[in-house]
């Protein structure tokens, strides 16, 4: 594992399969790493298959998300005499934090090519400029939500509101739990090293964070730039 | 400091669910002394509570299952003998407990009993098909259990502590807001549904990680068994529509918890949305649970009829064609809600188009049959009795699939009759036959031949008693869930549906019968060959119960009917296999992970259901920090050395020089 | 060896991608930093053009909708693309299947809740829109 080669092909993957416990290794050894794209080559090496577990347990986050953007849909003209999107929405401010969630994904990239390169230095710090983003998307996103509340524009007040926090809200949740997940990797980085269990859990992370953004483009779009256009 | 929890919680002023919780409670306290006194915990917590085995937590999955299953079934009994006490009069469950009974009913089968029971099979059954050691996250699969555990715990404790939902098993808005049920029951519902539902949904995302990631060398995906392919199918489903499950339910505890607004009457809400979520998960569900046993059912057949399975890859289109339109009728649930002709006669034109699927299949099934030499063991008793009363269920199925009938039968009992005929010969039928079926693989034993076909034969004529008569007593406008009844035209068949209640439960003595017989009598039902019914898939080829590691080296895998081929093969070339270097095997260590987490749970959903607060964060921080744990540990596996792999494969390999033997002998 | 062995053991050769794994290697334009920048650049460019949309005249009124929804799903493509790494190779499959069951439900999701809910509106007793807002 300690050889850094600059191949980004599959070198987390290789320090997997050397010792798999699915792969009983003999009988089919130049199979090694070859996995079940076309189902003959036996179990995948671990990397692969906790990946695309990760990835399916996304589809149904965001299938989860589904649910809360179908709520949406359905209720967004119920405000029951209430404030509109268009009188709530500040712009400005959502402006700022698809730009603040964006580069945080891009330097969530810019620490896999840290990992891809075994330095630690680097991933910690692009690890923690992707935190710091992350964290102050959620700062601003607790003060727009505080906003409303103090204008007696809570979730309380009309439907339209209760699925507006419940979608944003469900986002804001997901960043949240990202980013204590972020610390304890970062901390078990520090104290592990680059081992190939958590180099296929930060590998997750990058997927969930990346994911997170991606739900981002579908919010502002959907809800806030179509709830503020006239 | 203990939210709204007190002493007027426990119900002394009633005396049947106190007598009730009494004998629960004292049977689980005999059952926990005894383990003590027997010393039994430490076996229990190293090989069980903690175990990350496959088979073992499928075990403990289907042991959850069958108790549900007979907590639930005596709720069936009570809802059975009130209608017919209450005919002109009280009866003797009063409305408030009567609807916490049916809604108990429902939950509880659903979730704790079909869901575990299928899951438990597939668990169990899906890593020994495709020829590999475990499923893809072994720990995952032991937190998924024990969340389950939690579930149906919080549950049963609504037995006591307070009350559970009286809302239906699904707690339609704006019934079970705070306004019209203020109490902690909907609040039990909830919690215990999203807890185990998580649990669910991991179970999910571990299956088909399994299945499309991990099948042994040449199981393509055309050569996998046919219950791979329906778990599949199923585990995909709960992928989709648990979440959906998730988000409702939150939406719903959103309102009752912080004065949202989702499905209230004010403020905007719209109940009907509730509905329409509700379902979009629903239906789906259905599936999840019958696919599997679909699957176990094409296993079954082609076994003892000694014939593969007939129309194989039509059946895989079939079971995928139901897996994607499953999807597209959830609306049928509730046709009279008022949406408008466009929308009733697409999702009426699809409910019809989801069963030509299943009619697919029920041709294959029969079609396997034709021209095989049928052996009719128990578990193609149940086989057979489901494909002849499933029919029945599927076809009043499609007869409430056309609109303007469903607008007649709606919430009658005719309803009712139809989902317990598909789902009983469907998934409880199917649980039974897979039961029986995999059994000896489980244990090495197989179980009494007459005492399950004794359970069969009263089972299914206790079900055809008590449906039919509720078909017709549907037909003639009954609507369901009647605490008291004033109609005389009804009461004979209320009457003839309580004695076949009777008949169920000496089907279900049988069935305890059988089991307890059968550990009584397991020497001479020993099956050593872990082959006892001339299989033809992957799992009999292991010794039963098979090694931890399932298989000492992975199979290599040439066709779809991996097994028999080795058969053939061994047969032809008078010789079993022989392949004499063995090499170490790693497996997953066990883990108190789940166990822990799920203790943990246990506290924050009976906290959030009490508004003890501290409790419920307490709980999170708990679970949180038995993740860390758990990702902290240095050695996640263990080392089988070489030669005990050699030693315990030459077991297998001995009883299979036996077989060919015997099968000599007999030639 | 037959045919059918031969295309086995072509197959073998073939290794599954896990989602997100980078397989292009970085002398490629998507590849390494050159793909991060790049899809960056791009997801900010449709950014900005999502909020040009919404917030200026330069589209026609009523199609601004039709443009967001198409900027959005473009920008999701990006992120998909540069940031996910997903291919349309045969090493990718699973994983691009997997996530077109998932669009699928999501799609029948919103627009089936959609449909079925605006169905039950129109054929609610008739409100004038004073009374629709006025509701409690």
């Amino acid at each position: 594992m300690s050889d850094a080669t600059g191949a980004f092909t599959s070198d987390i993957a290789a320090g997997g399969a050397t010792r798999d416990v699915y792969r009983p290794g003999h009988g089919h050894g130049s199979a090694h790493g070859w996995a079940t794209g076309h189902g003959q080559g036996g179990p995948a090496s671990k990397f692969v298959t906790v990946a695309y577990g990760f990835w399916i347990f996304l589809l149904s986050d965001i299938i989860m998300f589904s649910a809360f953007f179908a709520a949406y849909a359905v209720l967004a003209r119920a405000t029951a005499g209430g404030p509109t999107g268009r009188e709530l929405f500040d712009l400005t401010r959502v402006a700022v934090q698809t730009g603040l969630l964006l580069t945080s994904s891009f330097t969530g990239g810019l620490a896999t090519l840290a990992i891809h390169r075994r330095s630690m230095a680097g991933t910690q710090f692009w690890l923690l400029v992707t935190g710091l983003l992350g964290a102050a998307f959620l700062f601003l996103e607790v003060q727009e939500f505080a906003a409303m509340a103090a204008e007696q524009a809570g979730p309380s007040r009309s439907a339209f509101l209760s699925a507006f926090f419940a979608l944003v809200g469900c986002h804001g949740t997901h960043v949240s739990l990202g980013l204590l997940w972020l610390g304890t990797m970062m901390a078990q980085l520090w104290v592990k090293g680059f081992r190939p269990e958590i180099l296929r859990r930060l590998h997750c992370f990058g997927l969930f964070w990346h994911a997170l953004d991606i739900i981002w483009v579908a919010i502002f779009t959907l809800v806030y730039l179509l709830g503020a256009s006239p | 400091m203990l939210g709204k929890l007190d002493w007027s919680a426990i119900p002394f002023d009633q005396p049947i669910p106190l007598g009730a919780a009494l004998i629960v409670f004292l049977a689980a306290a005999a059952v926990l002394g005894w383990i003590t006194v027997k010393g039994y915990w430490p076996y229990l917590w190293h090989e069980w509570i903690t175990s990350v085995d496959h088979k073992r937590i499928g075990v403990m999955y289907i042991v959850l299952a069958m108790l549900m299953l007979l907590r639930g079934f005596v709720d069936a009994i009570m809802m059975r003998t009130q209608q017919v006490l209450a005919i002109h009069g009280p009866g003797y469950l009063p409305p408030e407990h009567y609807d916490q009974i049916f809604s108990a009913h429902g939950t509880i089968m659903i979730f704790f009993a079909a869901m575990p029971f299928v899951i438990g099979l597939m668990n169990f059954v899906v890593p020994l098909q495709l020829g590999i050691r475990d499923v893809a996250f072994p720990t995952l699969n032991s937190v998924s259990f024990w969340l389950t555990a939690t579930g149906a715990l919080l549950v049963n404790i609504s037995l006591v502590v307070g009350e559970f939902a009286r809302t239906g098993w699904l707690p339609y808005a704006p019934l079970s807001e705070t306004t019209y049920s203020p109490g902690v029951g909907v609040d039990y519902y909830l919690w215990s549904i999203q807890i185990s539902g998580v649990g669910t949904l991991l179970t999910g995302v571990n299956l088909v990680t399994t299945i499309l990631k991990m099948r042994a060398p040449g199981m393509g995906y055309l050569r996998m068994p046919m219950f791979c392919w329906t778990s599949l199918a199923s585990n995909l489903l709960i992928v989709a529509a648990f979440p959906i499950l998730t988000a409702t339910l939150a939406m719903l505890t959103l309102d009752r918890y912080l004065g949202f607004h989702f499905f209230t009457n004010e403020a905007g809400g719209n109940q009907m949305m509730f509905v329409n979520l509700i379902w979009a998960w629903g239906h789906p569900e259905v599936y999840i649970l019958v696919l599997p046993a679909f699957g176990l059912y094409s296993e079954i057949f082609s076994t003892f009829s000694s014939k593969p399975l007939f129309g194989y890859r039509s059946m895989v289109a079939a079971t995928l064609f139901i897996c994607v339109v499953s999807f597209m009728v959830w609306l049928h649930h509730f046709f009279t809600m008022g949406a408008g002709a466009d929308v009733n006669a697409a999702f009426g034109i699809a409910t019809s188009v989801i069963a030509v699927g299943t009619g697919v299949k029920v041709y294959n099934w029969l079609f396997t049959m034709y021209g095989g030499r049928v052996r009719f063991d128990t578990p193609m008793l149940w086989a057979l009795g489901f494909v002849t009363t499933f029919t029945i269920g599927g076809m009043t199925g499609v007869l409430l699939a056309v609109p303007p009938a469903d607008f007649m039968l709606h919430n009658s009992l005719f309803l009712v009759a139809h989902f317990h005929n598909v789902i009983i010969s469907g998934v409880l039928f199917g649980a039974f036959a897979g039961f029986t079926y995999w059994f000896p693989k489980a244990f090495g034993f197989r179980l009494h031949e007459g005492w399950g076909k004794a359970a069969f034969w009263f089972t299914l004529a206790g079900y055809m008693l008590v449906f039919v008569p509720l078909y017709i007593v549907g037909l003639l406008g009954m609507t369901r869930r009647l605490q008291h009844i004033d109609m005389d035209m009804w009461a004979p068949y209320l009457v003839v549906a309580a004695f076949g209640i009777l008949v169920m439960i000496v089907g279900a003595a049988c069935q305890i019968t059988q089991l307890v017989v059968s550990i009584r009598r397991r020497d001479e039902l020993r099956d050593e060959t872990g082959d006892p019914w001339d299989g033809r898939s992957l799992e009999w080829s292991t010794s039963s119960p098979p090694p931890v590691f399932n298989y000492a080296r992975l199979p290599q895998v040439e066709n779809e009917e991996p097994y028999w081929t080795i058969k053939q093969r061994a047969l032809e070339e008078q010789s079993p296999d022989d392949e004499e270097s063995y090499e170490p095997i790693e497996m997953p260590r066990n883990s108190p992970t789940g166990f822990v987490t799920a203790f943990f749970s246990t506290l924050v959903g009976f906290a959030l259901i009490w508004h003890i607060w501290w409790l419920a964060i307490v709980g999170f921080i708990g679970a949180y920090a038995t993740f860390v744990v758990f990702a902290w540990r240095d050695h996640g596996d263990y080392e089988i050395p070489a030669d005990e792999v050699a030693r315990i494969d030459g077991d297998r390999k001995a009883a299979q020089l036996a077989w060919l033997r015997r099968r000599e002998r007999v030639a | 060896m037959t045919d059918i062995d031969s295309r086995i053991d072509e197959d073998l050769d073939r290794r599954d991608s896990a989602p997100g794994e980078e397989t292009i290697t970085e002398h490629e334009p998507a590849g390494g930093l050159t793909g991060y920048l790049l899809g960056f650049g791009l997801a900010i460019l449709l950014t900005i053009a999502s909020f040009l949309a919404a917030q200026t005249d330069l589209i026609y009124q009523p199609a601004v909708i039709s443009a967001l929804v198409v900027l959005a799903i473009a920008q999701m493509g990006v992120h998909l693309v540069f940031f996910l790494h997903l291919t349309t190779g045969s090493d990718n499959t699973n994983n691009v299947l997997a996530l077109a069951f998932g669009v699928l439900i999501v799609a029948l999701v919103v627009l089936g809740s959609i449909w079925i809910m605006g169905h039950l509106n129109q054929n609610m007793a008739p409100m004038s829109a004073h009374q629709a807002e006025m509701m409690p």
